[in-house]
């Protein structure tokens, strides 16, 4: 066990865990901060995307030692009350089924977004490729990010 | 306007303080609101509710709060159900706030969500839930007027009286309301007069999904909860022989290591009952990461299952399933798949001499077709809540027919069905995997064992390993065309691992002369389950796109040929 302090959503957090500990399961079981999602644990799915200095990371497979003193941002932090451009545009596509993925795709969404503010087609498909949503939301998840490039360079 | 029945009996509008809302939940909020309210609007809710019946109930400020009876896994009946509801109480949809219905079959009927039944089933009684209490609404404001109760009309939650000029709120009436005796009949609308069914409404959920509010099975938590995992054999056809859990239990975070039956001796098991691995050992700890790194020292033998056979009492009645021994492979099944489709197989339907039409054919079109086993995949991995306190019990999981696992929980654990609350978070994706709900019955009994609240989770390879997968199918078609390119006979021949996915009597059966379907199957260990109607859509993909292939190789469109009703 090891004692961290971690920058998460604007504040510090003190857990003390294994070092070996992904920050999925810091942020779920032990910060309480759920909406980050466990889906395959191995990277594959991008249902646990969050943020590191705001570039999108795994969080199954970032150990809580790799953190450091980045900045984390989750789905949570993303905003106060779902008016970041991306989940202004998630709400008015009505973008989920499910749900499961959609914290992921949207964290996702806002980094690349962040990086590439008036993306391609072929880019918006290249950046949301390792995000799998089961139900298959793939239509609207692109339509929201184009709008969201849109209206966060208004 | 269309009187019915009402059918929903006295004794289902039982107040309920159960149903005020997640008690046990930290952060978890049952309640979604239709207008995208802030957490603040939300709180300035009403002072007092008037239950009118088990579906609503109606705030003195006039907000309704609108139970939806079925678990939700993303078709949006969270939206859809309380839409019904809506309706017919005619009540403004931007005064709805909507809260998941616990499991409670007295209160709620058939709480499925699966099969495409969950509108065509919840049409009618929730309509009639809403138009119920419209109509008591209607009498409160006629008796407290004092005027006839056919002049009462209403206009988005408010009652009105048009010659004595006297209107009220629905939360006006609502204490008067809810002291009247449940009409015995009531008028529902014209389809023409609906202002909320049919259209658009948006996911009421959507704003907090994208907040990432906690509201999954994976989410919910209790003060002292613990983690738990299980550990199934490495493939089909294996159980259970003997576990050394020393250097798991010594594990930083391990509470206990525990081994669980499934099914109590004799039990008669439903057709959800489903599972192929009805022992397992289960490992219990602090946290996730800790019991997941412990399972990895678990060190389990395990032994090759003894072959059986069991009656299953489904939704077709009983029926005999044969469960062989022996492991089973790829390689395996495509032999035994090339040896059956070699073969006659049983005939199921002929018509005509279909024999004959082949050996004169001028030509033979043949095509196969075949699916494989396929897992469902939620994005959620199957995971369940339980704490099993005596005779009590408490599940929270996401779960798509939760009345069909309450008689199995009830035997496995030897409590009284009616000791069994059950909370229906949302589900991460469902698509029939989570209508098999064998991991409740886990979880409560790993609950049981150590004491404990407890919430088991699986992981993305235990979900994917464990069966209940979308069949193996294969299709043969054979189709017999004369000179004139004329359809003179159709052959088909299908099979599948351990079912068959024919449908002797569909399309084109009867509209030919000469027709003959054959069917073979192989019995397997590897369990299968519903996974958007299996052998309905294999069938009809394979039969499409052979018809396809024969107008193709006939040279006309396939709507062209003389298919004789």
């Amino acid at each position: 066990m090891a004692t961290f302090n971690l920058k998460i959503n604007g504040k510090t957090q003190e857990v003390d865990v294994n070092p070996n500990t992904p920050m999925l399961w810091v942020l779920r079981d032990h910060l309480k901060l759920v909406g980050t999602k466990y889906g395959c644990g191995i990277a594959q799915c991008g249902a646990c995307t969050v943020h590191l200095d705001g570039v999108a990371v795994r969080a199954c497979m970032t150990t809580i030692s790799a953190v450091g003193n980045q900045e984390v941002t989750t789905i949570e932090g993303l905003s106060e009350n779902a008016d970041h451009p991306v989940q202004k545009a998630w709400l008015e596509v009505d973008v989920p089924q499910c749900g499961y993925c959609q914290a992921g795709q949207i964290m996702t969404a806002a980094a690349f977004l962040e990086k590439n503010s008036n993306p391609s087609d072929s880019e918006i498909e290249m950046a949301m490729n390792g995000n799998i949503c089961r139900c298959g939301t793939y239509t609207r998840i692109k339509k929201a990010v184009k709008i969201a490039a849109k209206t966060a360079n208004v | 306007m269309t009187l019915i029945k009402t059918s929903i009996g006295r004794r289902s509008f039982l107040k309920s303080t159960a149903l005020a809302g997640g008690g046990m939940m930290l952060g978890f909020n049952w309640l979604a609101s239709c207008k995208g309210k802030t957490e603040e609007e939300i709180l300035a809710m009403p002072k007092e509710w008037f239950e009118i019946n088990s579906y609503l109930k109606i705030g003195d400020n006039g907000v309704v709060t609108i139970y939806t009876p079925n678990p939700e896994f993303g078709q949006n009946i969270r939206t859809s159900m309380p839409m019904l509801v809506a309706e017919e109480l005619d009540v403004d949809w931007e005064n709805v706030i909507v809260e998941q219905a616990p499991y409670h079959a007295e209160k709620y009927g058939f709480q499925f969500t699966g099969g495409s039944q969950g509108i065509r089933a919840r049409w009618e009684p929730l309509r009639m839930a809403g138009a119920s209490a419209r109509q008591m609404l209607r009498e409160a404001a006629a008796q407290t007027w004092q005027v006839p109760l056919e002049e009462i009309t209403t206009v988005d939650g408010v009652l009105h009286h048009k010659t004595t000029k006297n209107s009220a709120g629905y939360g006006e009436m609502a204490s008067a309301a809810a002291k009247l005796t449940v009409p015995e009949e009531v008028q529902l609308k014209e389809v023409k007069d609906f202002k909320i069914i049919g259209k658009s409404r948006k996911n009421v959920d959507a704003k907090d999904i994208v907040r990432g509010k906690p509201m999954f099975g994976s989410d919910y938590r209790t003060e002292g909860m613990l983690i738990a995992m299980i550990e199934h054999p490495p493939a089909f056809g294996m159980t259970l022989e003997s576990v050394d859990d020393a250097e798991a239990k010594a594990m930083p975070g391990i509470k206990d290591v525990v081994t669980i039956k499934s099914f109590k001796e004799g039990f008669e098991k439903g057709g959800f009952d489903t599972n192929a691995f009805p022992e397992l050992v289960a490992i219990v700890g602090n946290s996730s990461w800790e019991v997941m790194q412990a399972k990895k020292k678990l060190k389990v033998a395990w032994k090759p299952i003894t072959g059986y056979s069991e009656t299953i009492a489904g939704f077709r009645g009983k029926e005999t399933k044969n469960i062989p021994a022996g492991l089973e492979s790829t390689t395996t099944h495509q032999t035994k798949m090339a040896e059956l489709a070699g073969k006659p197989g049983k005939i199921v339907r002929k018509d005509g001499t279909p024999e004959a039409a082949f050996k004169n054919a001028a030509k033979i079109i043949e095509s196969s077709y075949s699916a494989p086993f396929l897992a469902h995949n939620s994005m959620e991995p199957l995971n369940a809540f339980a704490h099993v306190e005596g005779d009590k019990v408490k599940i929270a999981a996401p779960i798509q027919i939760p009345s069909l696992i309450i008689p199995t929980l009830a035997s496995s654990l030897g409590i009284p069905a009616e000791n069994i609350d059950m909370e229906l978070p949302r589900m991460g994706g469902g698509f029939g995997r989570k209508a098999y709900a064998h991991y409740v019955v886990e979880a409560a009994l790993i609950s049981q064992k150590v004491n404990a609240p407890i919430k088991l989770m699986y992981t993305r390879e235990d979900d994917m390993t464990n069966g209940i997968y979308r069949p193996t199918y294969q299709a043969t078609y054979r189709a017999a065309l004369d000179e004139h390119n004329n359809l003179t006979a159709l052959h088909i021949k299908a099979g599948g691992i351990p079912e068959s996915p024919l449908f002797a009597n569909r399309f084109p059966a009867g509209a030919l002369d000469n027709y003959m379907a054959q069917e073979w199957s192989i019995d397997s260990n590897i369990t299968i389950g519903a996974f958007r109607a299996p052998r309905s859509n294999f069938m009809a993909g394979a039969e499409q796109s052979f018809l396809d292939e024969v107008a193709e190789a006939a040279g006309r469109i396939l709507f062209n040929f003389d298919w004789t009703y």
